[in-house]
């Protein structure tokens, strides 16, 4: 299968302080990878190098086979884990900046998003609950037709009823011509919806794999595994 | 439902699905849901529900049409002897959880009589 990720001894230091140390990660066509570690674990930075938001420090990062650049951003979708949107605005202003913004940005698929999320278009953002907001950005982020989703903590802060919404249409979207990376610290939520994990621990992998195969090796949910990985 | 058992998901699932079949809520020749209904329904990643689908297959409990979809089999043998196979694990677990509890056999015996008695009487 092709790999639409292909990440080669990527290193990233924030001055002396290492936050990537020598990430080798490849992610396969249609998969949904979950990247998972607590904060400050390194998955943000990780994320924002793949959205081509930071440069690493050295080693390669190919998208579609492609070095990041102008061509990886028109074919990434990011959802950055706080919010970016300007508070004067509507949902419908938002929308149209994401419809200037991106070619693939699919307006029907927008709007069945924002009615299976219960928003409506003449909302306007200031006045949006935190569980709102978040259905709002990913709603935006998935109503492009990407080849690569990326989601930094979907999930994070918001009620559990939000939180199923969420999860299901993440599930509803899920198409596999495309893949998709989900950063979370709530992986019982999240689990199900798992292809492969990474856990990623102060920069480094320390666990990668197939969650099923996981799950099957070590008789325990990737729930348990983390406890295990990440507790004392 | 919830997948909080230590067994793969895709695994819980053929699990769920054959406990319908044997119990006849699915029955010989039913169309399954689609792999992305079951993804839906259960919260599942589509590849998982796949998988099960697959080795459902392998195990000849379900066939695929091209273009029509996943059917429970029509043969009733294979039902049969699914549900032969499921009772006998249930069985299984519950001597080996009554032996952990220390109970020896002809005490298990008698307390099984008892409960056919009583589930007879009503």
């Amino acid at each position: 299968m092709k790999n639409i990720v292909e990440i080669k001894g990527l290193t990233k230091k924030y001055s002396s302080k290492v936050a990537l140390n020598n990430i080798n990660l490849n992610i396969e066509k249609g998969k949904v990878v979950g990247i998972l570690g607590p904060n400050g674990s390194g998955k943000t930075t990780l994320i924002k190098i793949l959205a081509g938001l930071l440069r690493q420090t050295s080693g390669e990062v190919l998208i579609d086979g492609r070095s990041i650049g102008v061509y990886t951003k028109s074919i990434v979708s990011y959802l950055p884990d706080r919010s970016f949107l300007y508070k004067w605005m509507k949902i419908e202003d938002a929308m149209n900046l994401y419809k200037d913004f991106y070619s693939d940005f699919d307006e029907e698929k927008f709007n069945e998003l924002l009615s299976f999320m219960k928003l409506e278009r003449n909302m306007k953002i200031d006045a949006l609950s935190k569980g709102m907001h978040e259905k709002l950005n990913l709603s935006l982020v998935l109503a492009r037709n990407s080849k690569l989703y990326i989601l930094d903590e979907p999930i994070g802060g918001v009620d559990p009823v939000a939180r199923d919404q969420i999860i299901d249409a993440i599930i509803n979207n899920y198409n596999e011509e495309s893949s998709m990376i989900i950063t979370t610290h709530l992986v019982r939520d999240m689990e199900s919806i798992l292809d492969e994990v990474v856990f990623l621990k102060e920069g480094n992998i320390v666990l990668t794999g197939s969650a099923e195969a996981l799950r099957e090796e070590r008789g325990k949910q990737i729930d348990d595994i983390y406890k295990e990985v990440f507790g004392e | 439902m919830d997948f909080n058992d230590n067994l793969p998901i895709y695994m819980q699932i053929m699990n769920l699905i054959k406990s319908k079949m044997a119990s006849g809520e699915i029955s010989g020749g039913d169309k399954l849901p689609s792999v992305r209904e079951l993804s839906k329904e259960l919260k599942v990643n589509p590849n998982t529900i796949q998988r099960a689908y697959q080795e459902l297959e392998r195990e000849e409990l379900v066939f695929t049409q091209r273009g029509m979809g996943t059917f429970a089999t029509e043969d009733m043998e294979v039902i049969k002897s699914l549900k032969r196979k499921m009772a006998r694990e249930l069985v299984n677990r519950f001597f080996m959880e009554m032996k952990k509890l220390g109970f020896s056999i002809d005490e298990v015996k008698s307390i099984v009589f008892e409960w056919i008695e009583r589930e007879d009487g009503e």
